[in-house]
This record gives structure tokens, C-alpha cells and sequence, in this order.
């Protein structure tokens, strides 16, 4: 007797589980029970499981029988004049629904020519083995899987038509490829997500070379004359919002232009751009400082005694401006109400984005790069025909990472700009090499995908045949005006004294513990302390006490913490973080005495 | 000529004046040896270190960064399953932290006479190797009625051991005293001569006789012959110089362990020291990097200049750092800014770490020499 649970569930026994397996699959088949249900005969166990909990995952398989497939051409032509639909097909037992556990019972062929009479199902297609974003990837079969995972995580990151009603959203760090082109090298999968609907990249003309050595180590260089006539250009969008808040008291925020007498009032030339309802106008291009919404608050502790002073002389600056390092234009204003009746104005700014050296790049096979030249078409190289690369891609980045289909994609690319149509490239099922070749000769080229070009500098034949072709590109979101930063001066800790981190807080670049010991190794050693000198104070010290003093502004002298105005000081410079390590030393009872001699 | 020499000799090391002196060629003039050893002196200076070079932190990156390159963590013997020796960064670790219990001990036994050409080398191999009473048992059992233990042993075993059954009954003997044994050929009963012994007793002593050790050398618990060019060397897994040497076959000029507490405690801290140096060097040679030995010798000085090894940890070479400052920022700060509390210890700030601390010019390379010219103070009334 073998048990069999339900969802997990003990609900009974049987006598013949393969029997009882194999007539509840037939059953679910003919649409007798669920669809959704699933049962597997775990032999080493001895028992059957039922599934029909939720959240499972599924994958549809066609049923195969004796070695034939259910699903026939005579279906297909059916479903071809729209007779058929996905779930007659399930609801007539010709796909079914397998999960994890069901899966273990089945054997499964990959393709229909593997089929043999031991098998139970066949595979709706071989591309089901990937995701959505790896079936993007073009001729993905030729490639090793990292480089697929590296391709299909590098499309996540495209910029692209995110959405057809971007013009009115407002979404948080937004951007948009201002023209974008559906790739000519496609999969199956581009057709069935719609990927002309939203399409992430542009088709490039990219020549396999190197370019004077500028595009060593994975980098680019792209053509100026190609980025004057709007490739990869796109807009990034973020939004800034003010709210009136309601505090206790009955008292609230206020978006207008700030008087003079407020607290914290910038300078007049911040608040310029503002119209008189404190809001900035559309269209207005703003740079680094300027306040976008005008905005004061209330006094932030109101005692009793503040309440005799003119309200407007205590309120508090709190606009909205733009951050350090930012540029743009104003798309538009919204001025609205939130949930809680609060008045709520949004600005969406706008910058536009053209490639410029730091840029980040690639193509669908993971070979993402940098831009690190931008080179005007005259200085590019040509073909005969007087083709000129938008991109020159180093080739040193083939050996090592074994990405075919980054060649084939390149020559696919090339034929079906020539013959002008699409080429199906998807992983196992894409068009033959040799028929891309073929065609490619038929069009009056090299079959090899090479041609002879031309210095565009001196006009020189290159030696080599250069591999030329179109390739689909995307650009990625990572652009380099969203993170250059450098510091010479800035912002402080309240805490250390020292530099603020992070680009965001225009924060200073750490020369950290090893760094330091470079230095040291150098012997570098007074460059060191200058470097360490970001938080160098002077601190008064009393040699009786060995403790550090303090200046007394009343009485215009230096004070010791145990003996007063009867104090020996001394001036020493320490940093601020050593200062604040002695402090904590008495915090925690130990006493620091300093003892001072002279250096020298 | 002798004078010369005698000149130079505060210059040049004596060993090095030894070579030079052997290399010269007779007659040669005195003008001549006084331009080559001018020379040699020059070299000397050129090749020696700065005044003010951080030597210890040049060697802790040379040492640090190939470091981060290192792979595999083992090696295999060739056939021998249970036969791997840690190396790479793991061995490393090992012997800078200064471990008394290293994860694979072993031993490279170099052979005198015809055992080294491979003769018996078998049977020497199995002398070498350590043997406990079970494994020549071929029964054992206890008869709880009368109070008997009774061994069966293997007369074979025996043979191919080179033992005799008197030579195993003495030691059983000297093992377990108030028994009594007997023994007939290679039957041994043993009977206990208190009577109220009981039958915990009877287990225990049948344990304690299972594990009683017989020959070979303690500690060694495989043995490999090996053949190292034209010679047959000896590995071991588990390591006992000291009682290895007592063998009359073995080398002991040559043989080596890979145990550096046991090196120290055998041929002491000068023996350990060069130790350190050779088994770093072999990990980093192994691994095809390159690093200068010097920065190793450093560290090895540095681990045994107390006349102990002292690991690079917070136990061993730094705590013996005199900066209280400079410990505190090594580990646990806490601690040791309590200890010197409690002791009223005082810090003279005249190392790296302190320096960095309170952002002052460290005293190595530009910050270590003072000015020039001599600062007048006014005078304090």
C-alpha cells in the first residue's frame, strides 16, 4: 500500500500506485480534474504526491505518445488561422502543465528529432531553457553561459522607450534613448515580449580594429560626425517636490519666494527664476544652486517667548534647488493636493544626454565598454564604398571571452541591412552561417565579412581587412555625468571634522588605510601628514594638567579643566579625530595626560 | 698585505673578506687588492639600505599582495588518498601566526648508506612508522568470568616487524602493572593479581593495551618512500624529530620537518628562524610568484628576535609593540587602553601608527630626521 498526500496532507492509501499515477494523469488530460493538478510517484519513498497549492512553479511540455508528439502539423496550421487557442490546447491534453515534482517522473526530449518511444514529452522549443532577457540575447547557442548571463544582465541596463506615456510621469531617475531602433538581428522572443514597442538600443555600424590603441582594455571609439547626427543621444529625468507640511501649532510650510529677513535666505540671484507664486517656469534652464521651489518653514522650536517676535523674522529657508553638480531643464510643474490636503508642487527637470567620453556601451553578448575617444568621421577609417564605422571595437576582447555570436551577430547584421530585412537569430533556431555568408557574397560583398579600408588621417589602405558590419548597440545607464566628482575644498562631519563621503554630499575621496601605507612605504612622510591634514586643529593644552583647555571669551584667556585660569598652556596641532579619541578616553575613565617636550 | 685587510675589515663582513681573499689571485699588488676592496666597500654601500627605509612595510606588501593570488590550498600525493600537505596561503597564515599544532605535520627523512639507493627501503619505512599493539592483534578477548584478557597475535605481522614475542610481552608488561601475563607462542593471557578488580577495569586495560605503543617513531603515522632524483627519500605525515635522530639509518644532517615549534625545541631559535624562511619561501615558490626572500628573512627575524616564536598576532609579536596606541589600533583597543590605564603606561609616540593618530610627520623616510639647525628656546622664567 503506498500513502498518498495531498498539498503536503496524508489523505489516504492505494494499492497500485503506478496504475493510480498513470490514470489520474490520463484523466487530467482528458479534462476530467483540474488542470493545475499535479501527481508524481516518488519511488524511493513510496508514495504519491498531489499537488494543487499555490504559487508553484509550472513549465508547459508537449505530451508525447509512443514516440510521436500530440500537438501535429494540423494543429499548427490551426493555430496559425487563430482556431486554436494556448488553452484549448491544454484543456485537450496536448500540452500539460509539468512542476517540479511531476518533472522527476518525465523524460523529456530536447528536440523532436531526439524523440524515441521511452520519452513522455518533448520540449515546446529549446529556447524554454532561457529567460526572458537571455532569449534576447542573438545566436545565444554559440556563446559560453557567463558571457549569456553578462549579455542579458547588460539589457536591464539599456536605456530605451521605457513607456509611451513618459511625458506625463513622474518617475524617479529616468532615462530615455531619444531614437530607438529595433534591432535587424532578432530572436523569437523579440516578437512575443513586443519589443517594438519598447525598444532599448540602436543599430551601429561597427568595425572590429583597433584605433591607435585608444580602444585598449574594452573601450570604444565612436564616431563625433554619428553623435552630431543624434546616436545615443537620450534625456534623463528627475523629479523635485515640495510640500506645504502642517506642523503643531496650526503653523505650515509656505512655497512663495522667500523674504530677505528669513533664515538661511540665499543669495537673490538663487531665486530668480522663481514666478511670483514661488515656482519655477517651464522651460527655464536651471544650473547647480538654483532653487527650482521656493519654500520657508516655521521656526523649529517655538517657545513662548518667540511668540512676541514678528513671525516672518524667525522662519526658516527650506526651498528646493538643485544639488550639487546637477544640470537641466524644467519639463513641467504640477501643482497639486496630497492625501492629507497638503498643498504638493512637483517639478520633473529634464537634461539631455549626449555621448561623451566615459559612456558606457555594448552590444547583446556581454561585451559592454567605454567610450574613451570621440573621433570626427574624417579621422575615421572607410570603406570602398565609403562606409565609416560608428563604433571601432577592439578586438582583443574576443579571445579571451569566446563570444561567437558577437562575430555572427555582426555579420547577420551586415546582410540584413544589405537585403533589408529582419534575421532571425535566435538561440538554436537562428539562420544558418553559411546562408547568412551566401547572401552576403549575393550582395556583392566578401563572404568573410571583411573589407578593404582606409586610413581616414592619411588616406592609407589599411594592411588588414577590416571585420566590419551592423551590430545592435545599447547604452547603458551608466553615464559619467552622473559620477564625476572630484573635491578640493567642501563640506565637513559635525561629529570628526573631517570631509564629508559620497559624491552626493560632495564628499571627499578617502586615502584609506592602505593607501596610507603606500605613502609610508615611500617614506613619503610629510606628503602623508598633509594628506591627513583635512581635520588638523589647535588645541590649547594645559602641561599641569595634561589635559586639553579651553578659551574662556569672557575672560579673554586660556582655561584649564582642573585648574582654571591658573593654567601652564601650550598651542599644540592634532587632529580633530585624535581629539575627540582623548575624549573618549575620559568618558570611559582613563585619564590621558599629555606630556609636552619640544621637538627640536 | 694583512694590514690591508685589517683596514677594510670594519667595512666588509668577515665572511666576505674571506672569499675575496681566497679569489685573489697570488701576487697580485698591493695598489690592486686596495682597488678592489675600495670597490667591494662601495658596492656594500649601495647595496645596503637607506637610513630611514620602511623595511617592514615594504616587505608587509611585497609579502601582502602576491598573497591575494594565491590558490589551492592542498597538495596531493600521487596515489596516497589520505596523503595532503596545506599549502598555499593556509600554510602561510600557519606559520606567520606562529600555530604550535600545524593542520598537516610532516617529515622528509634523507637516509645514510644503502637504505638511500633504495635497499629495504621498505622495511625501513615500516621501522620509521609508529605501530600500536592492534594493529598485530588478530583477536582479542575478554573473559569476564575468570578475570582473563586474551590476545591472539598475528605471527606474521609479527615477523615482517621484526619484533620477537618476548620483546612485546616485556613491553605489555612494563604497560599494565598489576597483571599478570603469560604467553604461549603468540598467546598472551593476562590475568589481574588484585582480586576485586573489576570488569570497567578489565575494558580499561584492554583499551590501554589495544593502543600501547610497540616501535617506530611516536607521533609518525604514515610513511611514503619517495624517490627524490637518484636518492630514496622517506615522507611522513606526523612529525617527531626528536626521536627520529636517534636512529642510527637516518641522516640526521639532512632530514627535515615542517614543524617549526619542533625545529626550535630540537636545534633551537637560529635553526627555527632559518626554518620560517625556507617554508614561506617554498609556498610563494610553489605558486610561481616572486618574492624577494629578504622581505621573509625580515619577518622571520622579527618572529624570533625574543628567542621565541612569536606570531604576527595581537598575542605574539604585537604585544610586544611599546606604543600603547599602536596596539590599541592593531586589536581589541579596548583592552589594551584598560591595561595601560590600570598601569599608568606611557606612550612616546615613536612609531607609525601613533604618529598617523595624533597627525604628526611619521618617523620614517623625510620624517625621520629633525632640522639641521638647533631651535633656541627662550627660556621659560
Amino acid at each position: 500500500m503506498t500513502d498518498i498526500y495531498l498539498n503536503g496532507e496524508y489523505v489516504g492509501l492505494v494499492k497500485d500506485p503506478k496504475d493510480y499515477v498513470h490514470r489520474v494523469i490520463q484523466d487530467r488530460r482528458k479534462g476530467k480534474i483540474s488542470q493545475l493538478l499535479n501527481i508524481h510517484y516518488d519511488e524511493q519513498g513510496d508514495r504519491i504526491l498531489i499537488d494543487l497549492s499555490k504559487g508553484r512553479t509550472r513549465r508547459p511540455l508537449i505530451v508525447v505518445n509512443e514516440g510521436r508528439p500530440l500537438l501535429t502539423e494540423k494543429h499548427l496550421e490551426q493555430l496559425k488561422r487563430n482556431e486554436l487557442s494556448w488553452s484549448d490546447l491544454l484543456s485537450q491534453g496536448i500540452i500539460e502543465d509539468l512542476d517540479a515534482n511531476e518533472e522527476e517522473s518525465a523524460y523529456v526530449a530536447f528536440t523532436e528529432a531526439d524523440l524515441t518511444p521511452e520519452h513522455t514529452h518533448l520540449e515546446i522549443s529549446p529556447l524554454a531553457m532561457l529567460g526572458l532577457s537571455t532569449s534576447l540575447v542573438p545566436y545565444g547557442n554559440y556563446n559560453q553561459s557567463t558571457r549569456l548571463n553578462a549579455g542579458s544582465k547588460n539589457q536591464k541596463q539599456a536605456l530605451g522607450f521605457y513607456a509611451a506615456n513618459f511625458a506625463v510621469r513622474l518617475d524617479m531617475d529616468v532615462n530615455l534613448l531619444h531614437t530607438p531602433q529595433v534591432p535587424i538581428v532578432k530572436t523569437v522572443m523579440h516578437d512575443i515580449s513586443d519589443y517594438q514597442q519598447h525598444p532599448a538600443g540602436q543599430n551601429m555600424v561597427v568595425a572590429i580594429m583597433s584605433y591607435g590603441g585608444y580602444n585598449m582594455e574594452d573601450a570604444i571609439v565612436i564616431n563625433k560626425s554619428s553623435l552630431d547626427r543624434g546616436l545615443g543621444r537620450s534625456s534623463y529625468y528627475r523629479p523635485a517636490v515640495a510640500e506645504e507640511l502642517r506642523y503643531s501649532g496650526g503653523l505650515i510650510d509656505e512655497i512663495s519666494i522667500p523674504d530677505k529677513d528669513v533664515k538661511g535666505y540665499k543669495s537673490e540671484h538663487d531665486y530668480r527664476l522663481l514666478t511670483d507664486d514661488g515656482i519655477i517656469f517651464p522651460e527655464a534652464k536651471v544650473a547647480e544652486g538654483d532653487v527650482i521651489i521656493g519654500k520657508t518653514s516655521p521656526p523649529r522650536f517655538l517657545s513662548s517667548m518667540d511668540e512676541y517676535n514678528l513671525a516672518s523674522s524667525t522662519r526658516r529657508e527650506s526651498s528646493v534647488s538643485i544639488k550639487h553638480g546637477q544640470k537641466g531643464i524644467i519639463d513641467f510643474v504640477i501643482i497639486s493636493e496630497n492625501e492629507e490636503g497638503n498643498k504638493l508642487v512637483q517639478v520633473k527637470i529634464r537634461d539631455q544626454r549626449i555621448p561623451e567620453i566615459g559612456d558606457k556601451f555594448t552590444s547583446r553578448h556581454g561585451q559592454k565598454g567605454v567610450i574613451a575617444m570621440v573621433v570626427p568621421q574624417s579621422d575615421m577609417p572607410f570603406s570602398v564604398n565609403g562606409i565609416i564605422p560608428d563604433i571601432i571595437f577592439s578586438p582583443h576582447g574576443i579571445p579571451s571571452r569566446m563570444t561567437i555570436s558577437h562575430l555572427i551577430e555582426l555579420i547577420a547584421g551586415k546582410t540584413g541591412a544589405l537585403s533589408s530585412r529582419f534575421i532571425d537569430g535566435t538561440t538554436f533556431n537562428g539562420e544558418s552561417e553559411e546562408d547568412l555568408r551566401a547572401e552576403l557574397k549575393e550582395q556583392g560583398f566578401r563572404e568573410n565579412g571583411v573589407e578593404t579600408m582606409y586610413d581616414g588621417v592619411t588616406g592609407k589602405k589599411l594592411d588588414a581587412k577590416i571585420y566590419i558590419g551592423n551590430m545592435y548597440y545599447l547604452k547603458l545607464k551608466h553615464m559619467v555625468a552622473n559620477k564625476l566628482h572630484s573635491r578640493a575644498r567642501g563640506p565637513i562631519q559635525l561629529l570628526t571634522r573631517q570631509p564629508t563621503e559620497g559624491r552626493a554630499k560632495e564628499g571627499g575621496l578617502r586615502l584609506g588605510e592602505m593607501e596610507k601605507d603606500t605613502f609610508v612605504a615611500h617614506g613619503a612622510s610629510l606628503l602623508l601628514k598633509e594628506r591627513f591634514d583635512s581635520d588638523k586643529v589647535v588645541v590649547p593644552v594645559c602641561e599641569k594638567s595634561g589635559l586639553m583647555g579651553y578659551y574662556d571669551n569672557y575672560k579673554k584667556q586660556f582655561m584649564s579643566p582642573i585648574h582654571g585660569s591658573d593654567a601652564e598652556i601650550s598651542l599644540v596641532e592634532i587632529s580633530y579625530a585624535f581629539k575627540l579619541f582623548l575624549d573618549e578616553l575620559s568618558s570611559i575613565g582613563v585619564y590621558p595626560k599629555i606630556k609636552l617636550t619640544n621637538k627640536y | 698585505m694583512e694590514e690591508l685587510f685589517k683596514q677594510y675589515q670594519e667595512d666588509i663582513s668577515p665572511l666576505l673578506m674571506e672569499e675575496i681573499k681566497s679569489l685573489i689571485p697570488p701576487k697580485t699588488g698591493k695598489t690592486k687588492v686596495k682597488a678592489i676592496l675600495e670597490q667591494v666597500k662601495k658596492e656594500i654601500a649601495l647595496s645596503s639600505v637607506d637610513p630611514g627605509e620602511c623595511v617592514g612595510m615594504v616587505s608587509a606588501e611585497s609579502l601582502g599582495e602576491p598573497g591575494t593570488q594565491m590558490t589551492l590550498n592542498t597538495f596531493h600525493f600521487a596515489g596516497v588518498a589520505e596523503m595532503n600537505v596545506t599549502v598555499g596561503l593556509p600554510r602561510i597564515i600557519e606559520i606567520l601566526d606562529g600555530r604550535k599544532t600545524i593542520s598537516t605535520p610532516t617529515m622528509e627523512i634523507y637516509l645514510k648508506g644503502a637504505a638511500a639507493k633504495g635497499t629495504g627501503i621498505k622495511k625501513i619505512a615500516a621501522r620509521i612508522k609508529e605501530t600500536r599493539l592492534v594493529e598485530l592483534i588478530a583477536s582479542i578477548e575478554t573473559n569476564i568470568a575468570e578475570g582473563l584478557i586474551e590476545i591472539e597475535l598475528n605471527q606474521e605481522t609479527i615477523k615482517d616487524m621484526e619484533l620477537t614475542v618476548p620483546g612485546i610481552a616485556k613491553l605489555m608488561e612494563k604497560a599494565v602493572k598489576g597483571w599478570t601475563l603469560k604467553y604461549d607462542k603468540n598467546i598472551f593471557t593476562l590475568k589481574a593479581k588484585a582480586k576485586e578488580d573489576t570488569i570497567n577495569a578489565l575494558y580499561k586495560t584492554k583499551e590501554k593495551l589495544k593502543k600501547l605503543f610497540i616501535s617506530g617513531v611516536k607521533g609518525v603515522t604514515q610513511v611514503l618512500p619517495v624517490k627524490h632524483g637518484d636518492e630514496y627519500v622517506i615522507v611522513t605525515f606526523g612529525s617527531n624529530l626528536k626521536d627520529l635522530l636517534k636512529l642510527d639509518f637516518v641522516d640526521g644532517q639532512r632530514s627535515m620537518t615542517n614543524d617549526i615549534h619542533e625545529i626550535a625545541a630540537v636545534f633551537g631559535i637560529e635553526a627555527a628562524r632559518q626554518a620560517i624562511i625556507n617554508e614561506v619561501f617554498k609556498v610563494i615558490e610553489n605558486q610561481g610568484l616572486n618574492v624577494d626572500i629578504r622581505h621573509i628573512m625580515l619577518v622571520s627575524e622579527t618572529m624570533c628576535i625574543s628567542g621565541m616564536i612569536k606570531g604576527i598576532t595581537r598575542y605574539g609579536v604585537v604585544n610586544l609593540k611599546s606604543s600603547v596606541l599602536a596596539r590599541a589600533s592593531f586589536e581589541t583597543p579596548l583592552r589594551h587602553i584598560i591595561n595601560a590605564a590600570m598601569i599608568g603606561e606611557q606612550d612616546h609616540l615613536t612609531s607609525v601608527v601613533e604618529n598617523v593618530m595624533i597627525n604628526q610627520p611619521v618617523p620614517v623616510g623625510t620624517g625621520l630626521p629633525g632640522l639641521v639647525t638647533e631651535v633656541k628656546m627662550k627660556k621659560k622664567d
